[in-house]
């Protein structure tokens, strides 16, 4: 995925099982890199057959697939050179899979964030709720929200965050340059990493979408300065 | 005549270039100040931190996003040999818009990085029909200081960035 990621554990002393989180991230890349041309994905753009897909392929195909139905097809995995590449909906499976494996091996309490996108579980080291900041999309030092999360995530979507992926299916060209950040928070790092993907392709009306999503909030930046957010966004802020 | 082989020059590397690094994935990692400067009093004895390294890249190291790790990009694998100063990078096509930055180095260490320019075609109109969306709300953004853990934003990875960034630092 070629990006940093870190993991916070609050409590335990017992740090046994960030191994499998970080190897877990690492097959993962390892499988869906539309960069490394030994990857699974790689392959499968290359015309390999779907009865040789491994089973994680086919989930990823499917969930993507069902993404874009319920975006009305602003959620597309298809790039205008006819490959595909799952990255806007696999960054936030992974993390939801990895946040899965700390709860399994008895952690409550910590985040996993990989480029940007967060996953949050329980409280942290001072028993409050997690803050989080949400990056000016104009100052790179900079933060325009500070948000509190207990087990929620939120993924952000935006012209610089590898802006070359997210582009309008729909219309064919890259999302409107108005928009410049789309924060979404929702019950779970998957849910909010892809719909933030396709809301985001949808320009200043995709947070019409995030607000006809129940369980779901939104704060978007325009590059004029303005931010628009949902009516329940500032229950969440600090 | 000359102006336009110089101009022809210039477009010439600049599709070598293209075509370089269209087979390579940029990779930058968060500047350092990003970090220490918002994650506030996230560093405790109890809390175990760790970052790694699910890294496309091949070309550079990964830095650690929980550390003041010194700030990496393509060909700049250190910050310690930038001097102090304030450098501004070439103005870079984005394909959508131009992107130019200046990176401010303090101690050797990127301290600040500025958009000069960023994609701006269309208008920037900020009317949103209140009546059509009863259920959204409007505020101006403003930045702020808040003690934060983590931050969710942008990886700076957008090739236009990197290359307006290692001008920058090339002077450095």
């Amino acid at each position: 995925m070629g990006m940093p990621i870190t993991v916070e554990l609050v409590g335990k002393q017992d740090r046994s099982a960030l191994s499998p989180v970080f190897n877990y991230f690492k097959e993962v890349d390892e499988r869906f890199s539309p960069y490394k041309p030994t990857s699974e994905l790689a392959k499968v753009n290359d015309g390999l057959a779907k009865t040789l897909w491994s089973e994680p392929m086919h989930e990823v195909m499917k969930l993507c697939e069902q993404t874009k139905q319920l975006s009305g097809g602003f959620f597309d995995i298809k790039r205008a050179d006819g490959t595909l590449d799952p990255s806007g909906l696999v960054k936030g499976w992974a993390i939801d899979n990895a946040a899965k494996l700390l709860k399994s091996a008895g952690y409550s309490d910590f985040y996993i964030e990989a480029g940007g996108d967060i996953q949050t579980a329980g409280l942290n080291e001072h028993h409050e709720a997690w803050a989080v900041g949400i990056r000016s999309p104009f100052e790179l030092n900079q933060i325009v929200k500070t948000i509190k999360l207990n087990g929620q995530a939120i993924a952000t979507s935006g012209t610089y965050i590898r802006g070359e992926h997210i582009y309008d299916p729909v219309n064919n060209f890259a999302a409107p340059a108005q928009l410049v950040s789309l924060s979404v928070i929702g019950p779970n790092i998957f849910e909010a990493d892809r719909f933030a993907t396709a809301a985001y392709a949808m320009g200043e009306r995709g947070i019409n979408f995030i607000a006809s999503l129940p369980g779901f909030e939104a704060y978007q930046i325009n590059q004029a300065g303005q931010a628009t957010f949902t009516k329940g966004f500032n229950r969440y802020v600090a | 005549m000359k102006k336009a082989y110089i101009g022809l020059g210039v477009l010439g590397i600049y599709v070598l270039y293209s075509l370089g690094i269209r087979h390579q994935q940029p990779q930058l990692a968060k500047p350092s100040s990003l970090v220490s400067g918002n994650q506030g009093s996230s560093s405790n004895s109890n809390g175990a931190s760790l970052s790694s390294a699910a890294n496309t890249s091949a070309s550079t190291s990964n830095t650690s996003s929980s550390s003041n790790a010194a700030t990496s990009s393509p060909s700049a694998s250190t910050t310690s040999g930038y001097r102090d100063g304030t450098y501004t990078g070439n103005s870079e096509d984005a394909y959508y818009g131009n992107v130019q930055v200046a990176v401010t180095v303090s101690s050797g260490k990127i301290t600040n990085v500025k958009f000069l320019q960023y994609p701006n075609s269309h208008s920037t109109s900020v009317y949103i029909n209140q009546q059509a969306m009863p259920y959204l709300q409007q505020e101006t953004v403003q930045s702020q200081n808040a003690n934060v853990q983590i931050i969710s934003g942008a990886t700076f990875t957008s090739q236009a960035f990197i290359q307006s960034l290692q001008t920058a630092l090339n002077k450095a």
